[in-house]
């Protein structure tokens, strides 16, 4: 099982077990849904905005491990960033997400974001990952409508 | 075809429960169970998805390509009498297998979610209308739910649902309750995919048939399980997939008694289901090819026929027993895992064990199950309603054919205790 660990990092399962901002919130500016159906994964990711600026934001619902510890990063890299910085971070992540599981990463413009790239080596998994990435951006974007990564 | 000799050993004793050499004889026929996966051997627990193919399968569809292939049903020429009598030979096979009072009830479809579509498109286009209800359980598969939905929508018909209590059983007195003279079909499934339930459908057919309200019957995860006879249940439809009966993908039954096929207008139009063809005027061939429009899946009616050959040559009824066997003994071995809870506990249960483990999301686990070469399932299995009234978004699923042991159920196990180190 040790070569799955590239999956499941540390920094995952950790995140997995305690996951940083996992709260509602009940002065949210914006909440959206993320729902896969055919996974069972489905969070809220709420936004409260200051302007242009992330002044909180958090995450509740249930699913697998990646999506979990995925919302959980996210939250934590994003509070206080401008709505221009989460959708620069959202398109890094994007691309490294997406990218060839042999395709080298750049680890310090990544930051945190890389210890999601083992994800890279299982197609099944991206939208896992990316599923709070597309909702807070959803979020950002002002839609309503939940958001689905299948 | 000449029979293997170890199927005749095996018919010597057909009346002895399949031993472990047995299985081990079996197992031999199947050449993916002999693969491994991630440098491990395949533990395969995902059957009832769609079971595994023994040789003897693969090799029908391989000699009919080889050797037989033509169109059914058309040419003078002599390799078209021999595909169409190999593939009304299949016919007759299902008709055996599910002991069908007439070949002619016996319809080749795609698959199970095909047969429903065809029956409701049909019998219930003709029969449903404003005000009607469809009676279907709580445990249904979205195939035997969606196509009564969009059926329902069409004619102003409301589908109603029994209900079913926390062991996963059809609560039998509301069925009953549920029946009106508004009901125009009863739709249940067999075995539940997602929970293993079996349900009581010779019961449930004759209190509907009290209430004047036919019954089709759901046998996508029964076909290759329990022995049928639907005579002996007396259901009015009764569809299977023989790709979850060790057959090729593609091809399914319908069986449909007599007197409903023939009062039913066709499904699709097209060669084979008609008789003569004018622009004022076509009529309809007879029974079943008038449900059979096109080319039909030759190769794999071709394949389903060898799978029952096969399946009959070990038994149903011992097949059935030697999966409870391993049902009892996987469901003792699970419960021995803390903070595992199994999800379907009917006390009448086909070879299914869901699960949730408080730990790890069904993913997690399967992910992790897959580098010890197991295979499960994990996901609403298209059954969300289920999924919805045990209050779950999914559950990893391992569930059960002849061919497995109780070797492979104790490497579930230990795959199970592993994933419960990483994530506790």
């Amino acid at each position: 099982m040790a070569d799955k660990r590239a999956l499941y990092e540390q920094v995952i399962l950790e995140h997995n077990k305690s996951p940083r901002n996992f709260r509602a919130m009940a002065d949210a500016d914006r909440r959206t849904e993320g729902h896969n159906p055919l996974c069972g994964d489905h969070f809220t990711i709420y936004l409260k905005l200051e302007g242009d600026r992330i002044a909180d934001i958090s995450f509740d619902g249930a699913g697998c491990a990646i999506s979990k510890s995925s919302a959980s990063v996210m939250t934590s890299l994003l509070k206080g960033k401008t709505k221009e910085e989460a959708e620069a971070m959202f398109v890094k992540f994007h691309q490294m997400i997406t990218s060839r599981p042999d395709e080298p990463i750049d680890e310090d413009a990544l930051g945190r974001m890389a210890v999601f790239s083992g994800v890279r080596a299982y197609p099944v998994r991206i939208k896992c990952a990316i599923l709070a990435w597309h909702s807070m951006l959803a979020g950002i974007d002002g839609k309503d409508e939940p958001v689905s990564t299948e | 075809m000449a029979m293997p000799d170890h199927r005749e050993a095996l018919d010597e004793a057909a009346s002895a429960p399949l031993s472990e050499s047995d299985v081990e004889r079996i197992r031999t026929d199947f050449p993916i169970l002999h693969a491994t996966r991630q440098g491990k051997p395949l533990v395969y627990l995902d059957n009832a998805a769609t079971t595994q193919k023994p040789r003897q399968v693969i090799g029908a569809v391989n000699t009919f390509y080889a050797t037989q292939n033509a169109n059914v049903h058309r040419g003078v020429h002599s390799l078209s009498e021999a595909a169409t009598d190999a593939y009304e030979e299949a016919r007759i096979k299902v008709e055996r297998f599910i002991n069908a009072q007439l070949t002619c009830e016996v319809v080749f479809t795609r698959g199970s979610t095909e047969g429903i579509n065809l029956v409701a498109q049909t019998f219930g286009r003709q029969r449903v209308g404003p005000g009607d209800e469809i009676l279907v359980s709580h445990m249904e598969h979205h195939s035997n739910i969606v196509p009564w939905q969009i059926l329902c929508e069409e004619k102003g018909a409301t589908l109603r649902v029994a209900p079913i209590n926390r062991d996963g059983e059809l609560i039998v007195d509301e069925f009953e309750r549920l029946l009106s003279p508004r009901t125009k079909l009863a739709a249940i499934v067999h075995v539940s995919n997602a929970l293993g339930t079996v349900n009581p459908v010779k019961d449930l057919i004759r209190t509907a048939h009290d209430h004047g309200v036919p019954v089709l019957v759901d046998g996508a995860q029964s076909g290759a399980h329990l022995p049928i006879d639907v005579q002996d249940l007396d259901c009015d439809f009764f569809v299977c997939s023989g790709h979850k009966m060790c057959g090729p993908t593609g091809i399914g039954v319908l069986y449909g008694r007599a007197e409903h096929l023939d009062a039913m207008p066709p499904y699709q139009g097209g060669g084979d289901m008609i008789l003569s063809v004018s622009f004022e005027k076509t009529t309809y061939n007879s029974l079943p090819h008038k449900f059979e429009a096109g080319t039909p899946h030759i190769a794999g009616a071709i394949g389903l026929g060898a799978a029952i050959d096969y399946l009959e040559g070990i038994g149903m009824e011992r097949i059935a027993a030697y999966e409870q066997q391993l049902l009892e003994y996987g469901t003792t071995l699970l419960q021995g895992i803390d903070g595992l809870r199994i999800i379907g506990t009917a006390k009448d249960k086909a070879g299914v064990l869901s699960f949730h483990l408080d730990s790890a999301h069904p993913h997690d686990i399967a992910q992790l199950l897959d580098d010890e070469g197991i295979a499960i399932r994990a996901g609403h299995h298209c059954a969300q309603p289920v999924m919805q009234f045990f209050g779950l978004p999914a559950t990893a699923r391992a569930s059960l054919a002849f061919y497995n042991t109780r070797q492979e159920l104790d490497a579930l196990g230990h795959a199970i205790e592993k994933v419960k180190e990483v994530f506790d």
